[in-house]
């Protein structure tokens, strides 16, 4: 639905399908060259999948794009997975819209001129 | 980004291109994907040594399990050890412009291993198949050494006759369901394949559509009334193989008839003798001289390409012709003109 939603607001989405590894993720994200990686983690591993991401990007030389993403995640991980440099977390309910706005502002902040 | 930051930037990525590195190929790809400032010098680059890999084109109707098949033959072949490249193209959106790549779905059995590397591409607007730069990051691909480039079409319909353009050895896959031999005939499928797939193999109506193309085929290549006896007159047999001489597209010379396979990309079945076909069709091509054929013809697509591409990047950058537009529109609406007058001035202007 996610990623429909963000086809829908012109954005070419690769799906890479659910239960992926973290290195099937970055493998992605490097060859596609994609500018945004999203994962949504609902199993509760959040504190292990998105610094894994992150690191793994990181040393792919691909620390250029953003990592976000959205589960069941409480405030405190959120701000200890920000202050790694983890993009924001989307809870529960909320509206694509604005999970849609808050890339094309990082976008638009991180790519001007 | 001024023109000296950019060429360092291209700089940087050529060296990561050059020393093998996956993140130099992704990123050269998207500069020509998104057509960026000085793509065409990157490709000229490049491209100085040639051709050298060995090009397979898939292509088929929506739900003929192209994604699977060639996840399928990418696994085989990598058991033996082929480096490969993967491109596959789904359909940009008309109404929103974006589009949802979903390929790797296929390929998550495949898509870690180092050996492989696949990029997906929105058609962004280019009919016929693939997407507007899909021939150019083939290119790229080869530049970057893999032994071999599968590509895959976005199969939405029934135009997607551009793989040619890009590929060696065309595969065409079908399944039951997709109609019978005469539907294939009328999307000009028959001359484009070098292959046939009938994949889903297993369902009903398989051995029926086997039969089918096979004689499409058959009557295609003049065989199938080649021992009937002379008839009122006219030998059936040699109008065929006359109208053949002329009508016949030329990437179908003789000496390799199409054959039709059997597949079951999701239990492997018949994916070996694939590969094994793909293979004869490559020794054919490349005894026959056809593999040079075909990259001449290839070769003039392109620099075709490249001649139009700029053609209109000049035409239309230019301020005369952009006043001569406005002025076209007013003739045209005061009644004065058509597009037709309004064209020639332009054109006149330009061919001056």
């Amino acid at each position: 639905m996610i990623a429909s939603a963000f086809r829908d607001a012109g954005f070419e989405v690769v799906y890479t399908g659910l239960h992926q590894t973290p290195e099937m993720i970055v493998n992605a994200a490097v060859q596609e060259d994609v500018d945004v990686v999203a994962m949504s983690v609902l199993s509760g591993a959040h504190m292990t999948l998105f610094p894994r991401v992150k690191m793994l990007l990181d040393e792919a030389d691909a620390d250029h794009m953003l990592l976000t993403g959205g589960g069941i995640i409480p405030e405190d991980d959120v701000t200890e997975l920000e202050r790694q440099g983890v993009g924001r977390l989307f809870g529960p309910g909320t509206s694509t819209a604005d999970a849609i706005a808050y890339v094309n502002e990082w976008f638009a902040t991180t790519h001007a001129g | 980004m001024n023109a000296t930051a950019r060429s360092d930037e291209h700089q940087a990525l050529l060296k990561h291109f050059f020393d093998g590195k996956v993140l130099g190929l992704a990123r050269a790809i998207t500069v020509v994907e998104n057509e960026r400032a000085g793509f065409q010098e990157l490709l000229h680059t490049v491209m100085a040594s040639g051709p050298q890999t060995k090009r397979v084109g898939f292509t088929g109707p929506p739900g003929a399990g192209k994604s699977s098949l060639v996840a399928a033959v990418a696994t085989e072949y990598r058991k033996l050890d082929e480096h490969l490249g993967v491109v596959a193209v789904d359909p940009t959106s008309p109404y929103s412009g974006g589009a949802l790549l979903g390929d790797r779905i296929r390929m998550n059995d495949i898509s870690t291993d180092p050996g492989i590397f696949i990029r997906s591409m929105a058609t962004r607007g280019s009919l016929g198949g693939l997407a507007a730069t899909t021939k150019e990051v083939v290119d790229l691909m080869d530049a970057f050494g893999f032994d071999r480039v599968l590509v895959e079409t976005v199969g939405v319909g029934q135009t997607e006759l551009e793989v040619t353009a890009a590929a060696d050895t065309v595969v065409v896959v079908l399944v039951p369901e997709s109609g019978d031999a005469i539907q294939a005939m009328k999307a000009g499928l028959m001359e484009i394949a070098d292959v046939f797939v009938v994949n889903k193999a297993d369902r009903p109506g398989a051995p029926r559509l086997v039969k089918e193309l096979r004689q499409a085929l058959h009557l295609r290549a003049g065989s199938a009334l080649q021992d009937i006896p002379a008839h009122h007159g006219v030998d059936l047999g040699q109008a065929m193989k006359k109208e053949r001489t002329t009508d016949a597209p030329a990437k179908e010379p003789e000496g390799w008839s199409v054959p039709v396979l059997t597949t079951n990309a999701l239990t492997n079945e018949g994916v070996e003798k694939l590969l094994d076909t793909i293979s004869e069709h490559r020794v054919w091509l490349e005894e026959s001289g056809e593999i040079e054929q075909r990259r001449r013809a290839r070769a003039a697509i392109r620099i075709r390409d490249v001649v139009d591409r700029e053609m209109r990047r000049v035409a239309w950058k230019s301020d005369d012709v952009q006043r001569l537009l406005r002025e076209g529109v007013e003739e045209i609406s005061a009644g004065d003109g058509t597009p037709y007058s309004a064209a020639d001035v332009i054109l006149g202007t330009l061919l001056r």
